[in-house]
């Protein structure tokens, strides 16, 4: 490992599938420890930018280092030292629990081949059912699966694309204590995902459209950095307040939150012409607030391309 | 820089997912019955209830005896009691008769006195396939015919030589060629057959499930997925081969007159060249479908240009090259060679390299071939 260096470290990453540039000239640095979150809407490059970190595709252009190995010419060392874990399901459906984990383990060429697989199997609370054929898990179970042997060989750097896609939220909630302690233990963590409450428990987080990342921040600074203002909105009659408010305009994000609208935009004065036209209905109360995570994202996958033909990304990262 | 541990651990995912699918694995012990089958019989139109005729220039009761056990036997027919070789063979000749039997003068006197009477059976031999069955069973039939009678012999009589000798001669057809031909022709027609297929989808099954993006993430070289995705099989051709051996032997008779060593030494090289040959259709085939319709273009030249279907002598020069670079055609020459002439390993060697050099061939091809990205 290069000292306290990142563990991926990046630059200029473009990947073109014929004419089509799917990752276009993308920079990034994960430090050690961290778990990073990879947002966007779907078809903006995540998939094919971890697969470049892990040395499943070849990059176009670009140069790097992923745990302080080349990126595009000592992938096989690399491969040693990642697990990698994909958005589809990809283990053997006709192999058992017990199979996958001894064949991926193997493949690692791992010593006490048996005590690390019933170490898995116990730490996945799995161990009842080695003997399952993995095509027979639920899709919760099966996720399980997939992170336990991606671990198996004790990697430096996880890749989950979408790893929470389809499962439950108990299941999701485990998996991510899961990741979270992994991270204490100095793994470090990139995470794509399209769920909120995942996307609030990463250090840091890119926002990718279009292969371009939009935004790259720590996930606390997102909101400010967006330059949101909002207004919160209670009404007795949500519907014709929402109603209302589509036909006047002037903002960027209206977004239900339980019993609420939440009204976003960059422009402030706007807002509150909005909120004037549905002033003084039946139970209508309307409250500044902070724009959180959601309504700036939200407001970036809405305006992505726009945001793009802007240059809001350059205006964003200045 | 390969490694044993990695080719073990995909060999042995391959064997646990052979054993899982049951349906391919009964196919694949299926095939060679069916073939048999299919082949065998067809061709030879019911081996079984030919017409014979019998010349007696002897008569008593051990002749009586003999002809009683020909007529119980289902091989034979007697239609006619002919009183020269003259008339029989021109009942022959009209394909009346396929046998012409005589029971040579003085026979029950020579057979008493211990002095191996000769019993002459003229065969048709035009129709080689249908010739060997009968053929081999007209010594059994004489063996159990006379086995009551001896019993009355002195002591001295018994055991050692039989007590006659038959004396066959192939008519038209001496050297009884493509008889022999057809069964372990079809060894390999059914081992280029299915060890094609099965390897045919061997990459393009993890490509169509998506399981080749966890393979490829994990430090698993080209070579090592390779050598652990062909060689499982390797044992399914044995099991295979050794079923049309033994059916070969009690169905059809054919005999294996070499040595084992030069043909499972043959045999390995040719299963794994045709595994090769299928590996390296799963690296060009996108999906299933694709590699079942490029391993079906194989099987056509497979079986009519290596002299399985027609003699390789006859084919024109461009022919003759397709069939020299399929490696079912040297597996052919050395079968024949080895089961039925007895030769060794240094008559066989100059079609033994040919099938190593495909093998070499396919192998770095398929290599060559092989992307460990998913680009």
């Amino acid at each position: 490992m290069s000292g306290n260096g990142p563990v991926i470290d990046v630059r200029g990453l473009t990947k073109k599938f014929g004419t089509k540039t799917v990752v276009d000239n993308f920079d990034l640095s994960v430090p050690k420890g961290a778990i990073y979150g990879f947002l966007g809407p779907n078809g903006s490059g995540k998939t094919t930018t971890i697969r470049m970190v892990c040395g499943l595709l070849k990059a176009d252009a670009g140069a790097g280092a992923v745990l302080g190995l080349d990126v595009l010419k000592e992938s096989d060392k690399i491969k040693e030292r990642v697990g990698y874990m994909t958005q589809r399901f990809s283990l053997y459906e006709d192999l058992s629990i017990r199979e996958n984990l001894e064949f991926i383990a193997r493949l690692y060429s791992l010593d006490n081949l048996k005590g690390r697989v019933d170490a898995s199997l116990k730490s996945l609370g799995l161990s009842d059912r080695a003997k399952q054929l993995a095509g027979t898990l639920s899709g919760g179970w099966k996720q399980r699966l997939a992170l336990a042997a991606c671990m198996i060989h004790e990697p430096e750097l996880l890749l989950l694309d979408e790893p929470t896609a389809g499962v439950d939220p108990k299941a999701r909630r485990d998996f991510w204590d899961a990741i979270r302690d992994y991270s204490a233990q100095g793994v470090t963590t990139l995470v794509s995902t399209h769920y909120m409450d995942e996307a609030v428990q990463c250090d840091r987080i890119a926002f990718i459209a279009y292969g371009k990342k939009l935004i790259d921040e720590a996930t606390a600074d997102i909101p400010d950095k967006v330059g949101l203002f909002a207004r919160r909105i209670e009404a007795g009659d949500l519907d014709d307040a929402t109603r209302r408010l589509k036909s006047v305009g002037g903002y960027d994000v209206l977004a239900r939150f339980g019993a609420a609208i939440h009204l976003a935009g960059r422009n402030d004065a706007a807002l509150d012409r909005a909120a004037a036209a549905i002033e003084g209905l039946p139970g209508v109360q309307i409250e500044r607030i902070d724009a959180g995570l959601e309504e700036a994202f939200i407001y970036l996958m809405t305006g992505a391309s726009d945001n793009f033909a802007n240059g809001f990304a350059n205006g964003a990262a200045a | 820089m390969i490694s044993f541990a990695r080719i073990k651990a995909v060999f042995l995912k391959e064997m646990v997912q052979m054993r899982r699918d049951r349906p391919t694995f009964a196919i694949m012990i299926m095939v060679p019955i069916m073939q048999l089958g299919l082949f065998g019989f067809a061709i030879d139109t019911d081996p079984r209830n030919m017409p014979a005729a019998v010349e007696l220039r002897d008569d008593g009761p051990l002749t009586r005896s003999f002809l009683a056990s020909l007529r119980q036997s289902d091989y034979f027919r007697i239609v006619e009691i002919v009183h020269s070789l003259d008339e029989g063979e021109s009942l022959m000749k009209a394909g009346d008769i396929s046998y012409l039997i005589v029971i040579p003068e003085n026979f029950e006197r020579d057979f008493v006195r211990g002095d191996r009477p000769q019993i002459l059976i003229a065969a048709d031999a035009s129709d080689p396939v249908a010739a060997a069955g009968p053929i081999a069973a007209a010594n059994e039939i004489a063996r159990r015919a006379f086995a009551p009678e001896l019993e009355r012999l002195p002591r001295k009589l018994r055991g050692g030589a039989p007590p006659v000798e038959l004396v066959i001669q192939r008519q038209y057809n001496p050297a009884g060629e493509t008889s022999m031909n057809i069964v372990p022709g079809l060894l390999g027609v059914i081992l280029t057959m299915t060890m094609i297929m099965i390897t045919a989808i061997a990459l393009t099954r993890e490509v169509e499930r998506g399981t080749i993006e966890a393979l490829l993430s994990t430090p698993v070289r080209a070579s090592e997925i390779m050598i652990g995705k062909t060689t499982p099989y390797i044992l399914v051709g044995a099991i295979q081969a050794t079923i049309v051996l033994i059916a070969g032997r009690i169905v059809f008779h054919i005999p294996f007159v070499g040595d084992l060593a030069p043909f499972l030494v043959a045999m390995t090289l040719f299963i794994f060249a045709n595994l090769m040959l299928g590996y390296l259709i799963s690296t060009v085939a996108r999906t299933q479908m694709q590699a079942m319709q490029m391993t079906f273009f194989i099987f056509l030249p497979s079986i009519l240009l290596s002299g399985f279907m027609f003699p390789f002598a006859a084919m024109p020069g461009w022919a003759k090259a397709i069939g020299e670079a399929l490696p079912i055609t040297h597996f052919l020459r050395i079968v024949r060679e080895v089961m039925l002439k007895g030769a060794g390993f240094s008559e066989i060697r100059g079609e033994i390299w040919p099938i190593a050099l495909i093998l070499a061939v396919l192998a770095l091809a398929s290599l060559a071939r092989f992307r460990r990205t998913l680009d």
